[in-house]
């Protein structure tokens, strides 16, 4: 559906794509700058909520997420989803064992 | 769908949704592929707490951010090719498709650097230093080898996929109107680029 709009268009737009590219680079530069500071246990934090905004944006806008039709952002979401059942059973299950 | 559909028409029927859609789907077994590691990672980070900080704090944070930023910038230049293609600027598109092989290049000649350091330093799989230290410290450069190296064959592999890309364009096989083949190669080189931007901190900044 999109892919027939963008054909009819004569120009696409380069800066879009140059501006989620500076937000990468100045989103680099604050998680290597956090990482400098002894946060202590907020640093894993900080550095994976960063590392997750930079995704992100990878995902939406250079892979084209966004303009895709809603089955693609459903299996995404849905592939995400498991990822993150599979973290909370297998810290549930080693977070409350002591070895 | 047919040939003989193909053949009636001059539009040829395609799916490029569903090209597209099939990549996505191969994306998500490289999800489980390096996901699985990351469980792992996850799970002796959290027993080996202090070891993993000590160890992680022999890396070297600056070869660490260059190869980010190699590869961030390589994710924006295979995009500007689907881009440059679509505003049917076919040299531009080749351009950009070669800047992005040659990224991928400097980010492996980086690598080579860094492992030829820390072996040069003992930090190898089986190697007599590593293996008097603490478990946890041999467990995160075991990680290290195997996380970052098989995000190296990715590179590599992908490297691969893009000249062939520059091909395909050279022979019009990808052109303004049919380029869900650079479409597909884009996407499996963001998923590295994404899987570097998870490697990155867990294995150069969180010390």
């Amino acid at each position: 559906m999109d892919h027939e709009e963008q054909v009819e268009h004569t120009s696409h737009s380069y800066s879009k794509y140059f501006l989620v590219w500076l937000g990468l680079l100045t989103l680099t530069a604050i998680t290597v700058t956090v990482a400098g500071i002894n946060l202590g246990d907020v640093t894993i934090a900080a550095a994976l909520i960063i590392a997750s905004i930079k995704s992100y944006l990878v995902l939406t806008v250079f892979m084209h997420l966004k303009t895709e039709s809603k089955t693609f952002k459903v299996f995404v979401i849905a592939a995400l989803f498991f990822i993150i059942i599979s973290i909370v059973l297998l810290f549930s299950d080693y977070g409350s064992t002591t070895i | 769908m047919s040939n003989q559909e193909q053949t009636a028409s001059a539009h040829v029927h395609r799916d490029d949704e569903g090209s597209r859609m099939g990549m996505w789907l191969f994306l998500f077994t490289e999800l489980i592929l390096f996901g699985g590691l990351f469980f792992v990672y996850s799970v002796y980070r959290y027993l080996h707490q202090q070891d993993f900080h000590v160890a992680a704090k022999s890396m070297n944070v600056f070869i660490g951010t260059a190869n980010t930023l190699i590869l961030l910038t390589s994710s924006l230049t295979i995009v500007l090719s689907i881009v440059a293609m679509q505003n049917r600027k076919k040299i531009l598109s080749l351009l950009l498709q070669g800047i992005t092989v040659i990224f991928g290049l400097l980010f492996l000649v980086n690598k080579y650097f860094e492992w030829s350091t820390e072996i040069g330093h003992g930090n190898y799989p089986g190697s007599p230093e590593l293996l008097s230290q603490s478990s946890g410290h041999i467990l995160f450069f075991g990680l290290y080898y195997v996380m970052t190296g098989l995000h190296g064959l990715h590179v590599i592999i992908g490297m691969v996929i893009i000249m062939f890309m520059i091909r395909f364009t050279m022979k019009d096989i990808i052109t303004p109107d049919s380029y869900v083949k650079l479409e597909a190669a884009g996407l499996y080189w963001h998923l590295v680029d994404i899987i570097w931007i998870f490697l990155f901190p867990l294995f150069y900044l969180i010390t």
